[in-house]
């Protein structure tokens, strides 16, 4: 009997948690993206920079698959963005909380819960509003909440399934400051456990404390992309001077 | 299962949402009465052209108030950017369009066998001779209302006249259904049952939701993900 033979060594280039390849977008005529080509490698945070209108946001929402490419392509973990079990693994945060004004917090989550398929759904919504210190006002309707605490639960949902991937779109903006607090503290401890964040951003200092990987998009198109480093955190108007419109 | 399942937690969802708020069910239920009251008072006519015209005031009621329910299903999704939600969530848009449209059919229904006895005090018409027969006449044009409705709800979301594009677009899809139901309903008014005269009209139904629920479903996803 021959000896088996050992296996060949995978030669294969490791999967990138977001891979986004050629990627164009048009809306009618007009490309809102022009060959976008970025990764994001497993337990990076790239931070999306550049000036209203470059793009970002359409990018975030064809990557989250809301909206398909015109050309090109885009995977998460090598997979559609639009298949189900890719679906489970990202959790995304828009502009809008994306939460039910008629319901109560921990309906809301329990909801998210039940259609991400979670073995116990109101477990795991009742953990994430103690996270996010919501606990006491879990039955309370969301249209009665403060801003702040709409924030919060915004959060707690785009969490709730532990995404392995958090695609978040200008996540600082409008956050009061004990959201900003909770929200930095869940993504060093997501990517700390090896998870993928993917952000666009208008506040530059907040992201590049986080950030591993910058990416700068101008009009559509990649200017920069890059790693995090000591001078862009010190100086986070540098990349804009250098590769931005001025 | 797990489809099912979905399906029931988004029909649950819309419907535990509209009765906190009773936004359109109070609308829809308003408006059917008020232009069911109003025909009564503009016109005065007899027991046998009520019979004859019972169907076409009926369905003319119920579509133009159902589709003040179907305006708010993906409507009401745009409030916070919740449709964003429901489709990054890992369900086929098909359950997502089913659990609508089970939650729009419950309503619409609830809205219609409310107005119908009114119907009957208004107009003094003893409707119910035929009650089961009409009861499916009713269950079958309203699924396939709510069916067409919806996707065109899904379809006109984002578009900012809305309330005016679904009935333009819904309607004239309708046509082949409500005239069928306002055939059969006339004549079960009337007290005549479906024979086999006029069952070519129900079968016309049957293939109406069958073709436009499994169209519906087939197309959801192309019709949400832009």
């Amino acid at each position: 009997m021959t000896p088996p033979r050992p296996a060949a060594p995978d030669t294969r280039p490791p999967v990138s948690a977001v891979g986004i390849e050629s990627v164009w977008k048009f809306y009618g005529d007009f490309p809102a993206l022009k060959n976008v080509n970025l990764e994001a490698p497993p337990g990076a945070c790239l931070a999306l920079i550049g000036r209203n209108g470059a793009g970002k946001t359409t990018l975030l929402r064809t990557i989250a698959g809301f909206s398909r490419p015109g050309k090109g392509a885009i995977t998460i973990f090598g997979t559609s963005p639009r298949e189900a079990e890719t679906r489970r693994l990202m959790g995304y945060i828009g502009h809008g909380i994306s939460v039910y004004d008629e319901l109560s917090a921990l309906e809301n989550l329990t909801l998210y819960g039940r259609l991400y398929g979670l073995p116990n759904p109101r477990a795991a919504a009742l953990d994430w509003l103690e996270r996010t210190g919501l606990e006491r006002v879990k039955d309370g309707l969301v249209r009665e909440f403060s801003r702040g605490m709409r924030q919060r639960l915004a959060v707690a949902r785009a969490f709730l399934h532990e995404p392995k991937v958090l695609l978040l779109d200008e996540p600082f903006t409008a956050l009061d400051d004990r959201a900003i607090a909770v929200l930095q503290r869940l993504l060093r401890e997501a990517l700390a456990s090896g998870k993928t964040i993917v952000m666009s951003t208008h506040q530059l200092r907040e992201a590049l404390e986080l950030a591993t990987h910058v990416a700068l998009l101008n009009r559509g198109q990649v200017a920069f992309h890059g790693p995090c480093t000591l001078e862009l955190v010190s100086d986070p108007g540098w990349v804009y001077a250098r590769y931005g419109e001025g | 299962m797990a489809f099912f399942r979905q399906v029931f937690v988004i029909m649950a969802k819309d419907l535990r949402a509209e009765f906190r708020t009773k936004e359109a069910i109070n609308a829809s239920l308003s408006f059917a009465l008020v232009v069911l009251l109003l025909f009564s008072f503009a016109f005065d006519p007899d027991e046998e052209t009520i019979r004859a015209i019972s169907g076409g005031l009926l369905w003319i009621v119920f579509a133009f108030a159902g589709t003040l329910l179907l305006n708010r299903s993906f409507a009401r999704e745009l409030n916070n950017d919740c449709l964003d939600a429901l489709i990054s969530a890992p369900i086929p848009g098909s359950a997502l369009f089913l659990g609508k449209a089970f939650a729009n059919f419950l309503l619409v229904l609830a809205v219609e066998l409310v107005a119908l006895p009114l119907f009957g005090i208004f107009y003094n018409v003893h409707w119910t001779s035929q009650f089961w027969q009409l009861m499916l006449v009713i269950v079958l044009t309203t699924w396939g209302m709510t069916v067409t409705g919806t996707i065109f709800s899904a379809l006109t979301v984002n578009i900012r006249l809305r309330e005016v594009m679904l009935p333009i677009l819904n309607f004239p899809i309708l046509i082949p259904a409500l005239l069928g139901a306002m055939q059969l309903t006339s004549s079960l008014v009337a007290g005549k049952p479906i024979t086999a005269d006029n069952d070519s009209w129900l079968k016309m139904l049957i293939g109406f939701d069958v073709m436009y629920t499994s169209v519906s479903v087939f197309l959801v996803e192309i019709v949400l993900v832009s």
